[in-house]
Parts: structure tokens; sequence; C-alpha cells
């Protein structure tokens, strides 16, 4: 995805009695679309919300006003850091399991579902096994998490392998079965607190939660051991992808079905296991935030973590560094939109709007290229082909 | 990217066969399949027998007309274990004869009246020893239908042109929005029109990045979801909260049309609705009309089958296109009024609650066509009016598993296991004028 760039951009960039620069322009060319674009993306979207505060019948002194108030919620303290950070854990994992499936020419909407399944089968590991020391009783609802995601990710993954249906039906379609299954779960004797007649869960034993950073400065600080979970799976993505044959076969797979088939490739195996992967990614999104910050699941616990992760992945244009950038911007953006809702009074579904003109404006960098009269087009990112179902 | 992925998507398990050998292997996939839903069948038929018909008593009572209606039929009692013994049966017969001999071309549609007779054994052993008003579950379906219905409409509309659009929920949301605001400012026509407006404005907005920027129609929809639900949420906490005047529309009464509304329950279901629901059968016959039996239609239709062919014969793809999906938007902007102008006159956050994505499924189960998508709608409709009405009588029945089926039911037609449907040929790709 990070180096669509058409010939005639080439051209242009490399000086053709200089070859010895061609790497360097290259590169070149890749932190235009790696990080100018995305940069000017953020500020049009950013800009553009200013626009909408004032429209809603604010003065640009109260506008800019909410805006410092997001800044101070992001970074303005060690308290909003650790706010920021905790929100962008979870989009970490998010972003990583669409960031994945983009690589292989898959659109994972089904994220939110993924998450939603792992979640729940972490609450119930968290809550049901009781006298475990939590060295070992944590990691099990990591676990748990990881594979009730895998679960939900195989079934579309097969889907598409075996019979061609496409993932975006599919995982939009699986995301509502799980809405509504965990809506019917936590209405059952197994799931549901004793005593209370809402859908609300168990909470999770002590030994099942992930500890605190922070907590010895500040009871309030929320940030958790999660976060190195995140990063670890960056890690283990990125190597995956760029460091074995596997990961090879990904993205093989993700640039040219039919190539890589003839190349002898097994793209059936590919999307299985991308899926599989991808799903147990947001499994472990969905199971970081019941084991760090909620402690028990309701309806919906999972606040549409799977969009997010959509215009995290794309943000960080699918590269598994870049989603850790992404998640730790969004993550600020939903921190000091609290801050923002609290004290500037300006509601934090604003959050929402700017994030999608993000993505927006990263998916269609001729617009950014249009705005801001930058020289070099740079190519729309393609990730789907039609329903092909 | 390239023609061959395409095509490779479209084709993922034959492609390897040799071509000799294909009609072998279907024929034998052909058994298989056979097989499976028979075996479904008789799965069915073993619920009704041994889980239900065991746990049911007394007389299911459904009663099939509204007090004040002109013509009153008696309710229909219906013994409930008697009654689902015999569907049992019935299930099992058709069942056995499917695993057995198969009833070939004819065995979807056995399908389908198995998985009718199914629904009917749930209703009486749910509503076994109670009353269960049918008619009222039968006119909130084709409520329920309509805002389905209008938003697979608006996806086929630019989906026959070669525009994939899962933004449709986003464009009901916006219409819903704009919809109550001008309802409640300048009366429920202005409502209507202004959420009509709406609509069309998100479809220009994914016309011109799919058609002039050629960026990922998937991508868009996503981003056009995203973006009205965030708009529409912090605008209603920012203004709608402190003017709630601005959040007060009128609803569309239902009217009644004379003679025909008197029918014993085809009356109240189908001539004693509202504006709208008139009107989703009106677009749905005007559509296919436009579609299939007028120019505009043959050329919107080949520029999504084969855009360089159309292209070759002097038809502006570009300009097809346009128009298409910004005709496509109009209605998903109007079904969107369905929401606030009517049925509750105020708009509430994410009110539309997903029935854009049940939409695509109507679009997807009916094969991309307005009638088949209206059939569909009017199933994923019932199943929706269903659950609702079953979880106010107090049965054990989950009604979440039934709310759960739309999307069950999309999921096996897109994986090809109850007849295939077959996307338009350039459905999500881009057109570039060579």
């Amino acid at each position: 995805m990070s180096s669509q760039l058409d010939p005639q951009t080439r051209e242009d960039l490399v000086n053709p009695k200089d070859r010895s620069f061609t790497q360097r322009l290259a590169t070149a060319a890749d932190w235009r679309s790696a990080i100018l674009i995305p940069f000017l993306a953020v500020l049009s979207a950013l800009i553009i919300g200013l626009v909408i505060i004032i429209l809603t019948g604010s003065s640009f002194a109260e506008a800019m006003n909410a805006y410092l108030a997001l800044l101070q919620g992001s970074v303005g303290s060690l308290r909003a850091i650790s706010e920021t950070l905790t929100a962008a854990t979870p989009l970490i994992l998010a972003g990583l399991s669409v960031a994945l499936a983009f690589r292989a020419g898959l659109f994972n909407i089904g994220g939110e579902g993924q998450a939603l399944i792992g979640g729940m089968f972490a609450v119930w590991v968290g809550f049901s096994i009781t006298g475990l020391p939590f060295f070992i009783h944590l990691p099990l609802a990591i676990i748990a998490g990881i594979v009730g995601g895998a679960i939900w990710g195989f079934i579309p993954g097969i889907l598409k392998a075996k019979t061609g249906a496409h993932e975006v039906i599919t995982t939009i379609m699986l995301n509502y079965i799980a809405l509504r299954l965990v809506d019917f779960l936590l209405k059952t004797s197994i799931f549901q607190r004793e005593g209370r007649n809402d859908p609300v869960s168990k909470n999770i034993e002590v030994s099942a939660e992930y500890p605190t950073l922070l907590t010895g400065i500040d009871s309030a600080m929320r940030v958790h051991a999660g976060l190195f979970v995140a990063l670890g799976a960056a890690f283990l993505i990125y190597w995956l992808l760029f460091r074995t044959t596997i990961g090879f076969e990904f993205r093989a797979v993700g640039a040219n079905p039919s190539a890589a088939r003839y190349a002898g490739i097994s793209v059936t195996k590919v999307y299985i296991l991308v899926m599989l992967i991808a799903g147990a990614l947001a499994g472990t999104a969905g199971a970081g935030q019941v084991l760090g910050v909620l402690g028990r699941t309701t309806p919906g616990f999972t606040a549409d973590l799977g969009f997010d992760g959509i215009a995290v992945a794309l943000l960080g244009r699918s590269n598994p560094w870049g989603v850790v950038a992404a998640a730790i911007l969004f993550g600020g953006l939903r921190a000091g939109g609290q801050q923002m809702q609290v004290s500037a009074n300006v509601g934090i579904d604003l959050i929402s709007v700017i994030q999608a003109l993000i993505i927006l404006f990263v998916a269609a960098p001729a617009l950014i290229s249009a705005i801001y009269r930058l020289k070099t087009p740079v190519a729309s990112a393609q990730i789907s082909k039609g329903w092909g179902s | 990217m390239s023609d061959n992925s395409a095509a490779y998507e479209k084709a993922p398990i034959e492609s390897y066969e040799g071509t000799e050998k294909k009609s072998n292997v279907l024929s034998k996939s052909k058994i298989r399949r056979a097989k499976i839903l028979g075996i479904i069948m008789l799965l069915l038929s073993a619920v009704v027998m041994f889980v239900l018909a065991p746990a049911s008593q007394g007389i299911a009572t459904f009663g099939l007309s509204f007090p004040d209606d002109k013509f009153q039929l008696d309710a229909l009692a219906i013994p409930s274990t008697a009654a689902l013994y015999v569907l049992a049966m019935v299930l099992a017969f058709l069942g056995g004869t499917q695993f057995l001999k198969g009833f070939q071309r004819k065995s979807t549609l056995i399908l389908g009246i198995s998985f009718v007779v199914f629904v009917i054994s749930i209703m009486i052993w749910a509503t076994a020893g109670q009353e269960f008003s049918l008619i009222s579950m039968l006119v909130s379906t084709i409520a329920r239908t309509t805002p389905i219905a209008l938003g697979a409409l608006s996806g086929i509309l630019c989906e026959r042109s070669g525009v994939v659009n899962i933004g449709i929920e986003g464009m009901l949301l916006g219409g819903a929005f704009t919809g109550v605001v001008m309802g409640s400012l300048l009366g429920g026509w202005v409502g209507l029109i202004a959420a009509t407006i709406t609509g069309g404005v998100l479809a220009l907005l994914l016309a011109f990045l799919a058609i002039n920027y050629r960026v990922d129609q998937i991508i868009i929809g996503v981003v056009i979801n995203l973006l009205v639900l965030g708009l529409t949420s912090f605008l209603t906490s920012q203004i709608l909260v402190e003017r709630p005047e601005w959040n007060d529309a009128p609803i569309f009464p239902a009217i009644k049309i004379p003679v025909l509304g008197d029918i014993p329950i085809i009356g109240p279901m189908f001539f004693d609705q509202t504006v709208i629901v008139y009107a989703m059968f009106g677009l749905v016959a005007l559509t296919t009309f436009l579609l299939f039996r007028t120019r505009w239609g043959l050329r919107t239709r080949s520029v999504g089958e084969n855009p360089k062919a159309a292209d070759s014969l002097g038809i502006s793809v570009s300009k097809t296109r346009y128009l298409a999906v910004i005709y496509g938007g109009m209605v998903g902007g109007f079904a969107g009024a369905w929401f606030t102008l009517g049925t509750v006159g105020r708009f509430d956050e994410g009110m539309t609650g997903g029935a854009g994505f049940i939409g695509l499924a109507a679009m997807i189960f009916g094969g991309w066509n307005p009638i088949g998508a209206l059939g569909a709608a009017l199933i994923f409709g019932f199943s929706d009016s269903l659950s609702q009405k079953l979880a106010l009588i107090n049965t054990s029945i989950p009604t979440e598993f039934l709310a759960m089926t739309p999307y069950l039911v999309t999921i096996v037609v897109v994986a090809g296991l109850v007849g295939r449907a077959r996307p338009p040929a350039a459905d999500g790709q881009p057109f570039e004028k060579q």
C-alpha cells in the first residue's frame, strides 16, 4: 500500500544522471505518502472540525478553547498521557487486525464482532475460574480472548476461501450476529450478574486483571499492561509480514491472488490464516478492554472498536508501526475529546467526525494533493475489488 | 487492481479444475448440496418434534382482526401440541424426500417452504396457551419492510451502475436527521424533501470520490457511515438537546384507502399505511420499470456490466454512474425519513440501528433486482417484527435468535448455499477512459 506510485511519479523523482540516488529518492517518495499525506489529512480534518464547532454556534475563541482542551486532555499532563495510552491500547490491536487483512487483500470490517466475542470469552474465563495466581489466570483469559476472536475471524475466512463469499458482507453480518449473541448471553445465568435484571456480566476476578502501570503515582492512572501486549503484537505482525515466508505469501496474495496461485501459494490457506490471525488480534483488543478497563461486559461494550480499527489501519497505511502511531493519535483524540466535552462543552461525537474525515483524506490522497497543490499525485488506496461473490 | 484478480474471485473453486472434469465435479457437489439441504430439513423436523412439541400445551390463539375493523374475523385457535406434531411430520417428509431423491431445481423452493413451516411451528410453540395478535404483527411487518426495501433499492441503483454503496446506513441516518429538523420547522412534506436531498448530497460525495478520484468505494461507504453517525450525534447533542422544538416533527398519518382498506388482513396490511409505505411500493415498481424497460435503464446496466463496451458505444460512463448513484442516494435519504416522519417524529442518535446494512443484505439476497429485494426485505421485516412482538408476550424464546436470522440468511446466501446471486460484473471497479 505504501509505495503505490505510478511509473510517471517515479520517473519524475529519479534523476537519470544519478542512479545512486534512486533508492534514497524512492524512500523520499515513500516518506511523502507515509508521513506528509497523513499529516495533512489530520490537519485538514481538524480544520473542518473547527468550522463545524463554529457553525454550531460557538465563537472562534470558544472553538480554539475546545481544541486547547483537546490538546490538554491528550498530552497536557501525565494523567492525560495515561488516558491517551489507555485508549490507544485496543486501537493498536484493532488496527493491526484490519491492517494485516489489508495486506492480504482482505477488508476485515468484522473487528467489532471479533472483539465482542473475544471479550465475552475473556470475561467468562475471568469470572468463572477462581483461586488461580494472576500469572496463570491473566494469560488464560487473554488466550480465551484470542481464541474467541479467532473463531469469529475464521468463519468469514473459510467462507471466502471455500465459497468466495465476500468478506465485507460476511463480516458486517457477523458483527450484528455477535451483537445479538452478546445481548442474549448477558441475560443467561452463566453470564448475568446475580441480582441484576439488566444485561451486565459478572465482574472478573482480580487475578485476571491486567496490572496497572502507574497507579503508584496516581490511582486514577488507568494505563495497563495490555499496552505491552499490543506493542508486542505490533512487533510480531511486523516480523510475520516482513521476515517470514508466510508473511511473504500474505503480501503476495494481497498484491495479486492469481499470480500468487501460479507461484504455488495456497490462496485458500492464506485467506483462512489471515482472517484467523486478524480475528485473534481483534479478539485480543476486546479482551484487553474487559481485562484492563471495564472488568465486565455490557451490550456493545466494544464501542465501535472495529470501525476505529479501520481508521487506524488506513492512517497507518497498513504498516504495523504506522498503526501504532495512528492508534496513539486516535487514542489522544479520544482522551482529549472527553476533556473537550467536559471543559469546553463540545460533544465528543465531533471526534468521530474528525476520524471519518481523516479516513476520507487518507483514502483519497488526490484530494489532499489538490487542496495543498502538492506536485506529485499519489494513487488512491484500492483495497477491495467489488463484491466478486 | 487487475482484471485477473477479479476473475479469480468469481471462480475460486472451479478455476483449477480441468474442463472435462467440471460437469462431473459439479454434479457431485450438487448431490452433496441436496444431501446437506435434506439434513437441514430433517434437523428442523427433529427440533419441532422433540423440542417444541413436547414443551407446548394448550391452545395458541392468533388474532386476525383489529377490534375496530369493519369485517371481523374470528381468532384462529390452534391446538398447539397436535399441530406441532403434524408440522414436524410435514418437515420430516420434505426432508426425507430431499435427502433420498432430491427435488432438483425445486429444492431451494422446498427449503424455503420448510423454513416457513418451521417459523409457523415456532410461532405456535411460543404462543401456546396465550393470545398473539397476528394482524398487528403483519401490519408492522410491512412498516418495518419499508426502510429495508428502500435501502436495498438505493443499493441496487448504485450497484447496477457499477458503484458499490455500503453507505446506505449513513444515507438513512442523514435523511432521518434532516427530515426531522426540517419537518419540525416547516412541516412533514418539506422534511421529506429535505431527507431526499440529504441522501442525494451524500450520494454526490460517493459519486465524486468514486468516479473522479477512483477512491476505494467500500472505504467511501465506511466514511459516509461514520461521518453521518458522528455528525448527526454531534448536532443532536449540541443543538437538538437545547432546542427540543427542532426535534418534534409531525408524523405522517396512516391513510386508509376506501373499500380496499376494509378487506380483512390484506386491508390493514397494504391499504392502511403512511405515504412513505405507499411510496416504497411505488418506487420499487418505478425503478423496476426504469431499469428494465427504458433506454436509461439499459445504459445504466451496461455501464455496470461492461463499462468499456458501453464507452465504445458512446455512452458516458461517468455521467450515467453519477445519475444512478444520485438517484440511489435520494431513495436512501427518503427511506431515512421513515424513521422519524414515518414513526416517532423525533431523532435519536444512531436510530437507524443497522437497517441500511440489512438493506444491503436484502439487495444481495434479492439478486440486485428491485422485486427480489422487496421479497427479501419482507422476510427481514417479518423476522424483525416477529421478534419484537414475541418479546411482548411472555415466552421462553430468546428473541435475539430471531433477530439474528436476517444476518444468518444473508451469509448463507452469499456463500452460495441457497441460489447464488450474481452482482453486476463491473461492481466496485473504477472506470478509466482510455
